[in-house]
Formats: C-alpha cells, sequence, structure tokens
C-alpha cells in the first residue's frame, strides 16, 4: 500500500453559522485517484479549496503529501495543482501571457509553457486574449496552468466542463490517470467520475455518506447521494 | 523581489491594455482643476489654497487607483492563482504598491501642468523641484496607505465605499504634511523647496506604514 497523499481526520469546516464539511475521514494512496461525489453544495469544492490551502479547516486533522494543513502549507503549495469552477487566468491576458506569468510564479522553465500549449493544441491561439476564447479553450488553457509545474497532487473541480470529446483527448495526458498524479476530482457525470477512481467519496450535506471502493457503490447509492 | 517584478510587469501591462485606472485618476483630476478654476472665480490661486486645491484633487484620484488596484485579482481569480504558488506573499505588496506608485507618477506628470495653467498661472517654474519631491515622498505613503486598504476593502461587498472610508483617516498625516508642505512652494515668488520638518513628517509615516504593512499584509491575504 503506498504512503497516503491525502489524510483527513475528523474534518470540519464552516461559513459563518453554515457547516460546510463535518468530521470527515478519509485516506487517499499516492498515485491513487479520489472520486468527490455529491449535489451542489454538499461540501466537495470546499474540501478542495481546503486541499489547496486555500482555506483553513476549522476543526480536525488535514495532511497533504505529508505535510500537516495549515501549519505547512507553505511546503504543499507548488506541490498542488488546482483547476476550479474559475480559470484563474486574466481575460485580458493572452494565453501565453497568462501561462508565462504562472510559470515565473512557480518558477517553471519558459520552455513548459509551449509544450503544454502543444499539448492541448492551443499554441495556434496563444496570442489571443483570454476573453476571446470560447469556453472550451479557456478550459483548456486553465488545465494547462493547473499542471504547468507538475504537481504531485491533481484537484480537479469539473475537469471536462466545456470540453468535447476531441478536446478531452487531449487533456487526458495531463490530467487523466496517465499524468502519474494522486487525483480528487468532482464532476457532474457521477458514473464517469466513478469509472476513473480507485475510491470514492460521497458527500452529503457535508457529511461522508459513502466511502469506500467504486465497486461497493451501488446504481442505488449512487443516485441517493443526488437525491 | 524577482516575483514582484513578475506581478509588477502583469499589472502594468494589464492597465496598458485596458486603460482602466489611470485614464479615469486623470480625468478626475484635470475635472477637478477646472471646476476649482471657475468655482474659485479668480484668475490665479496661491499659497495654502493652491495646496489645498492640489493636494484634496490629486488624493481623491489616487483614491480611484486604490479602489481598482486589486479588482482584477478578484474577479478573475488572481489572488487564488497568487496563493497557490511557493511565494512569498510580500511579494504582491510590493508589487502592488509600485504600481500605484507608478500610477501616481503618472497622474502628476500630467496633472501638475494643467494645475499650474489652470489655477497658478504659470509660476511653478522656480519651486517645481521642491514640490516634486514633496509629491514623491506623498505618493509613497498614498501607495502603502492604498495598497494595505485595498486589501482589505476588496474582500468585501462594500468594496468601493471601505476604500476611501478606511482610506481617507489614515492618510490624513499625509494630506496635512503635503498641504503644510508646498503651500509656501505656491506662493509665486515663496520659497523653492518644502519645509525640512514636512519632508520628516512624511518620510516617518511612510517608514511607519511600510513597517506596518510589511507585517500584516500576510495576515489580509489568510483566509
Amino acid at each position: 500500500m503506498a504512503d497516503p497523499a491525502i489524510e483527513l481526520r475528523g474534518l470540519s469546516r464552516h461559513f459563518g453559522e453554515r457547516t460546510a464539511l463535518r468530521d470527515l475521514t478519509a485516506s487517499v494512496p499516492a498515485g491513487a485517484t479520489l472520486a468527490v461525489l455529491g449535489r451542489n453544495g454538499a461540501g466537495k469544492s470546499t474540501l478542495l479549496r481546503i486541499l489547496a490551502t486555500l482555506l483553513r479547516p476549522h476543526a480536525g486533522e488535514v495532511q497533504v503529501l505529508g505535510q500537516p494543513l495549515p501549519g505547512r502549507a507553505f511546503a504543499v503549495r507548488g506541490q498542488v495543482g488546482l483547476l476550479a469552477h474559475e480559470p484563474l487566468l486574466y481575460r485580458d491576458l493572452t494565453g501565453r501571457e497568462n501561462l508565462t506569468y504562472h510559470a515565473r510564479l512557480h518558477g517553471v522553465e519558459a520552455a513548459r509553457v509551449e509544450e503544454v500549449l502543444d499539448s492541448v493544441d492551443m499554441r495556434g491561439r496563444a496570442e489571443d486574449p483570454v476573453r476571446s476564447l470560447s469556453r472550451g479553450m479557456v478550459q483548456r488553457l486553465a488545465i494547462c496552468r493547473a499542471v504547468l509545474h507538475r504537481p504531485k497532487l491533481l484537484l480537479l473541480d469539473e475537469p471536462r466542463a466545456n470540453l468535447d470529446p476531441a478536446a478531452g483527448e487531449l487533456v487526458e495526458p495531463l490530467i487523466g490517470r496517465t499524468a502519474g498524479a494522486t487525483r480528487v476530482l468532482t464532476s457532474h457525470d457521477p458514473q464517469a467520475a466513478v469509472a476513473e477512481a480507485d475510491l470514492v467519496l460521497g458527500l452529503q450535506g457535508g457529511r461522508a455518506a459513502f466511502l469506500g471502493a467504486p465497486g461497493e457503490l451501488d446504481p442505488a447509492g449512487l443516485k441517493d447521494l443526488y437525491a | 523581489m524577482r516575483t514582484a517584478l513578475t506581478i509588477l510587469r502583469k499589472d502594468l501591462r494589464l492597465e496598458l491594455r485596458t486603460f482602466e485606472t489611470l485614464p479615469a485618476m486623470v480625468l478626475l483630476s484635470l475635472a477637478s482643476f477646472v471646476i476649482f478654476h471657475f468655482a474659485l472665480a479668480r484668475a490665479t490661486v496661491d499659497g495654502q489654497l493652491a495646496a489645498g486645491v492640489l493636494t484634496v484633487t490629486l488624493l481623491f484620484a489616487a483614491l480611484l487607483g486604490v479602489n481598482r488596484l486589486f479588482v482584477a485579482e478578484r474577479e478573475q481569480g488572481g489572488f487564488d492563482a497568487f496563493l497557490l504558488a511557493p511565494v512569498d506573499r510580500t511579494s504582491l505588496l510590493i508589487a502592488k504598491a509600485t504600481a500605484l506608485f507608478l500610477f501616481l507618477i503618472v497622474l502628476e506628470v500630467i496633472a501638475l501642468p494643467a494645475f499650474d495653467l489652470l489655477l497658478l498661472g504659470s509660476s511653478l517654474g522656480r519651486s517645481l523641484g521642491g514640490l516634486v519631491v514633496l509629491l514623491l515622498l506623498a505618493d509613497l505613503g498614498i501607495a502603502v496607505i492604498g495598497t494595505l486598504v485595498s486589501a482589505i476593502a476588496v474582500q468585501t461587498r462594500a468594496r468601493d465605499l471601505i476604500g476611501p472610508i478606511i482610506g481617507l483617516p489614515l492618510l490624513i498625516p499625509a494630506l496635512i504634511a503635503t498641504a503644510r508642505g508646498s503651500g509656501p512652494l505656491l506662493l509665486g515668488h515663496g520659497a523653492t523647496f518644502p519645509q525640512g520638518k514636512w519632508l520628516l513628517v512624511l518620510a516617518l509615516y511612510d517608514s511607519v506604514f511600510a513597517l506596518l504593512a510589511y507585517a500584516v499584509f500576510d495576515y489580509l491575504l489568510e483566509d
């Protein structure tokens, strides 16, 4: 069994009076893929943001890549790639300018920018401002940004949103199983997420309603998560 | 420092591409001078009155820049992207304060000749050097305080109100020192260099708030 890349023990997080995550306990081995499922507002994005060090846990223990959060957040940043709902790209900069900016922040060589642009077939539109690109193209650039620094942990919130099948194939080597990173992903398509997961965490109202292997989750159980 | 330069370069590029901040600052100051020109119903103003008009106009124009300083970071996810990078967060403070400082310099390069023409009757020549030194020190303070205030305000829903509400009281010492220091320079044939005590007040003010900003900026970005 590989060392855990993520360890959660009794994790809770509130936003004012509302509890977004409650007493969550889970362990994800390095290199594995965790699919986080649940209805809108179940706590999926909050979990991803805590793992990305953008939010602090309010109770419980969180370890990411062997480092406790939030205490050792600095050591984790740079090893985590977050693909969020928002692309985290400046609309008035070109794709290449955006990626070059992020490459410099992460201390990544300039050649890597061209490499990722090539891999998602965006080199031809790299000089266009992001605001002029289609949603699918922006998503491809957002994926480039998330993997630019070769993260060990990929946090993917609806990674294939706005991508057509051809674009989905293009990004596969960057964010798919073959990328070699530990992955935590959410998806609007639960069947697809379960199909590529080693572990499934079902959230209901911030609580873990299911945690186990994909084979242990029957169709009725999957349907319950979205009821 | 390298990270701060990267962020600064990005900010300047964004401004050059969108012209969302500087033109508004310049237009506000020019419009204010025109309004004062007619409202005061005098061919020229001088001394403390001229200093007050100049200082208040530049301060309000600066507040426009302060309000816009972190808008792209907030609206386009720049904050999150920055926070995900393994870099010293103070670099964001340095970059934003430097960007605002540069905006203020460009503003004054355009606004000072207009002020001289519309309200001083082109009498600024002799004391221009002294005024520039005073304004540079004031700009430094405004840039640091403005960045601090903007970082707080942008996290709130009422950011357009919070900026001036917090910023103006904090900027009062700089306003006093700049207005009092520049009054004698705008007397026509008055002093050519500001009194040392006002330069000292501004330098002290800049140093204190620069240290304060350095100490608390990390916490402002925390969840």
